[in-house]
């Protein structure tokens, strides 16, 4: 009879090793397997977050180490829920969150309806669409800021041709009115593949049975789209939503390299924002009490989010 | 044979005790700099110094829109990257106040280097904590200031030249004010030249770091525009936002509204440098270090370009400060050598190969040559620019007083957000939260 690889490893362990194991609860042998990975968490995830909520209630400020760090209470977190500027930051990321989760949505489930289906060249178009989200944001932003150029950008052409006016008469990233339209438009085109693949997981994974059962009740084409795909597809749609919702509210180098969070601080996202006060005006007290608002705000977001997931799940 | 072996023995047990004696002193020096053409003058000149000294020469050069970020975490995070810094102006306050500069005011006496022998624009600029005290943190490394480069081939166009004359009724000619300048601006904007469009003026309107900043001052300044009371420090209301720099912050909108190549809402030292020697704007702002670059570009160089000072205003004439000193950091393991290469750089002869290779010495010796002003063709404008600078806060919160302008600058001239008396009141605001945070009032 061959043995098993469990069973040789269990002859080759020394016998000193094999008793004291063999010594330890299930319970003990559990902790000592989890037990480093909880103390790496401890040690770059929860350790950093208390510092934060600590520093959030001070003055302090990392450039000015030899400067008295005082206690100042709430004053940080009352003076970021009454500064407009922030709001300002808010409404933007918001408009950027709504329209690209809204976009990607709606294309990315499209294309995946239609690559579903059996066609000729079905995966060289797969690839052909899936190419934008395997470039670095930074590069992205980079070369879509040479397609948005004016006199020489791709983009501009296009829209000239179209409209038949000048390439030249608009800038979508100088415009105040263009440029939170310019950010969503990029990050659609990098990001819709990805919902478009988990879309198309969720439909490849519904039963051809399910379909030919309500043909055999008669059911039109279109009942079938809402009655068996929109429904079973839609836990797979949620958590697309809910990856990008993340994702979106923390965006930083595409918008970064786009606008710089411009004209004005029309494009001007909270991640831009938090990372100009922490680490251009070293406001380090301020900056932790805003991180720990953004952390709240998604914590609690995505913590509703997931039960309704869930629930549209048990269904 | 005994002797002559013993003596050779010697002799070579001498020169390797030497040649020991050299390598235990040498050092791995770091410089850290911005990344661009004076840095690479700056290596060609410090070959000189590691044949003379024996020490190798490292260097980090950043580019300019992460050069504050980078080097500032450096500086505030003890790192041990650089020994010397050639750092902006703005740091000397921080620098200074933080320890992380060698103060050199004793190094400087027991070598014999004299402030005075420096342009005192330039002391107080990149040398001095606090500002008007014999307190030096840095030698003058590279002068810089904002000037104007234009297209001296385009001015020359006898039909150009005969239809702004019937236009504005004078010649087009490098502008005497502000306000000539925009004229000139708004006569090359849409115009065909050479069956190609071009543009007025490419001017700092970047948003991220300094650009705007560094930009509009140069109008502020002219149309009277003061940081604070001369009388009483740190009071800035009626200054800052006094009607006359309101008319000036107007001034460069109005520059930027009709004058600017489409798209150029984000644009500091390199895209200036980009749009003028492909052949897109008639007039470039810009600091001076990129002049001698313009003047040997093969497309826009020599007789084809022209350089003058920033125009004065109603207000005054004056021109934005820039340029940096050079500094021995307080955490480098190599404060000895790096003093050695300061004391080295401070030399007249040295200062003046730093000319020959592009770097702006501010030294007077080589400024004050009488052969100076006629060394290149943009010798003289420097030396007028150098004598009418001004620059922005030195404070140890100057990043937060910069960011802050920077943003209600960038909200008014760029988005066209509510007007120019607003956008520095509500500097006025910020700055005032910012100094009463830092205890000053």
């Amino acid at each position: 009879m061959t043995k098993t690889v469990v069973e040789s490893l269990a002859e080759a362990t020394p016998p000193r090793a094999a008793s004291t194991i063999r010594g330890l609860s299930d319970r003990a042998i559990a902790w000592l397997f989890v037990g480093p990975t909880i103390a790496l968490l401890l040690a770059i995830n929860i350790f950093p977050l208390i510092w934060t909520i600590r520093l959030s209630f001070t003055n302090y400020r990392v450039n000015r180490p030899n400067a008295d760090v005082s206690w100042v209470g709430l004053r940080n977190y009352e003076r970021i829920l009454n500064d407009p500027d922030i709001w300002m930051t808010m409404q933007a990321t918001a408009h950027f969150l709504f329209w690209t989760i809204f976009f990607q949505v709606v294309i990315g489930f499209t294309l995946a309806w239609l690559i579903n289906r059996k066609f000729k060249g079905n995966d060289l178009w797969t690839t052909l669409i899936v190419l934008p989200m395997m470039l670095s944001p930074a590069v992205v932003g980079n070369f879509w800021t040479f397609l948005y150029q004016p006199q020489i950008g791709l983009f501009n052409y296009l829209v000239a041709y179209v409209t038949g006016g000048s390439a030249a008469s608009f800038s979508m990233i100088s415009d105040v009115d263009l440029a939170p339209w310019a950010i969503v438009i990029v990050d659609t085109w990098m990001w819709t593949p990805f919902v478009m693949l988990i879309c198309l997981a969720g439909l490849r994974s519904i039963p051809d049975s399910i379909y030919e059962a309500a043909e055999c009740d008669r059911a039109s084409a279109w009942r079938q789209f809402w009655t068996i795909t929109i429904p079973m597809v839609l836990p797979f749609l949620m958590l697309a939503v809910l990856f990008r919702g993340i994702e979106n509210f923390k965006m930083f180098d595409l918008v970064v390299q786009l606008t710089g969070g411009g004209p004005g601080s029309i494009t001007e996202l909270t991640s831009i924002n938090l990372k100009r006060e922490a680490f251009e005006k070293w406001r380090t007290g301020y900056s932790s009490a805003y991180a720990i608002i953004l952390f709240v705000t998604v914590f609690g977001l995505a913590s509703i989010y997931v039960k309704a997931l869930n629930k549209v799940k048990e269904r | 044979m005994k002797l002559k072996f013993a003596q050779t023995a010697a002799s070579a047990a001498i020169l390797a005790g030497i040649g020991m004696a050299g390598q235990a002193q040498a050092a791995d020096l770091t410089l850290c700099w911005a990344a661009w053409d004076p840095a690479n003058a700056l290596v060609e000149l410090s070959k000189d110094f590691e044949k003379e000294s024996g020490h190798n020469m490292s260097f980090e050069f950043v580019p300019w829109p992460n050069f504050a970020d980078r080097m500032l975490n450096e500086l505030n995070s003890g790192g041990q990257l650089c020994d010397l810094l050639i750092g902006d102006s703005q740091w000397i306050g921080g620098a200074a106040e933080n320890g992380q500069y060698v103060k050199l005011n004793d190094f400087f006496e027991q070598e014999g280097i004299s402030m005075d022998d420096f342009i005192p624009a330039t002391v107080a600029g990149y040398s001095e904590w606090p500002k008007g005290t014999p307190n030096y943190w840095a030698l003058p490394a590279f002068g810089d200031v904002v000037g104007w480069t234009y297209r001296k081939d385009w001015f020359e166009r006898p039909e150009l030249r005969q239809e702004f004359q019937e236009k504005y009724g004078r010649e087009l000619a490098v502008p005497k004010t502000l306000d000539e300048l925009k004229d000139i601006a708004e006569f090359f904007q849409n115009r065909e030249i050479d069956g190609k469009t071009v543009y007025g003026a490419a001017i700092y309107t970047e948003r991220g770091s300094e650009g705007i900043t560094m930009g509009v001052t140069n109008a502020l300044y002219n149309y009277g525009f003061e940081y604070a009371n001369p009388d009483k420090p740190y009071e800035l209301e009626g200054f800052v936002n006094s009607a006359e720099a309101a008319k000036g912050l107007e001034f460069y909108k109005e520059l930027y509204d009709c004058c600017t190549p489409p798209g150029s809402s984000d644009w500091y030292m390199s895209e200036d440098i980009d749009a003028y020697k492909s052949g897109q704007v008639a007039l470039q702002m810009n600091f001076a270090f990129i002049w001698p670059g313009v003047n040997a570009d093969p497309n826009v160089g020599g007789d084809k370009s022209g350089y003058f000072a920033n125009p004065e205003g109603p207000g005054g004439h004056f021109a934005q400060l820039g340029g940096q000193g050079i500094s021995v950091v307080a955490n480098s393991a190599n404060k000895d050598a790096a003093l050695e290469y300061i004391k080295w750089f401070a030399q007249p002869e040295v200062q003046k190969r730093w000319w020959q290779l592009g770097g702006y010495s501010a030294l007077k010796a080589v400024v004050e040559d009488p052969g100076f002003a006629d060394s290149q063709p943009y010798a003289q404008t420097f030396l007028d620019s150098m004598a009418i600078v001004k620059d922005f806060w030195a404070e140890p919160a100057y990043a937060s007083l910069l960011l802050a302008m920077q943003d209600h600058v960038h909200d008014y001239v760029i988005a066209g957000n509510g007007t120019a008396q607003e956008a520095l009141d509500k500097l006025v605001e910020d700055w005032t939260e910012i100094f009463e945070d830092e205890g000053k009032l």
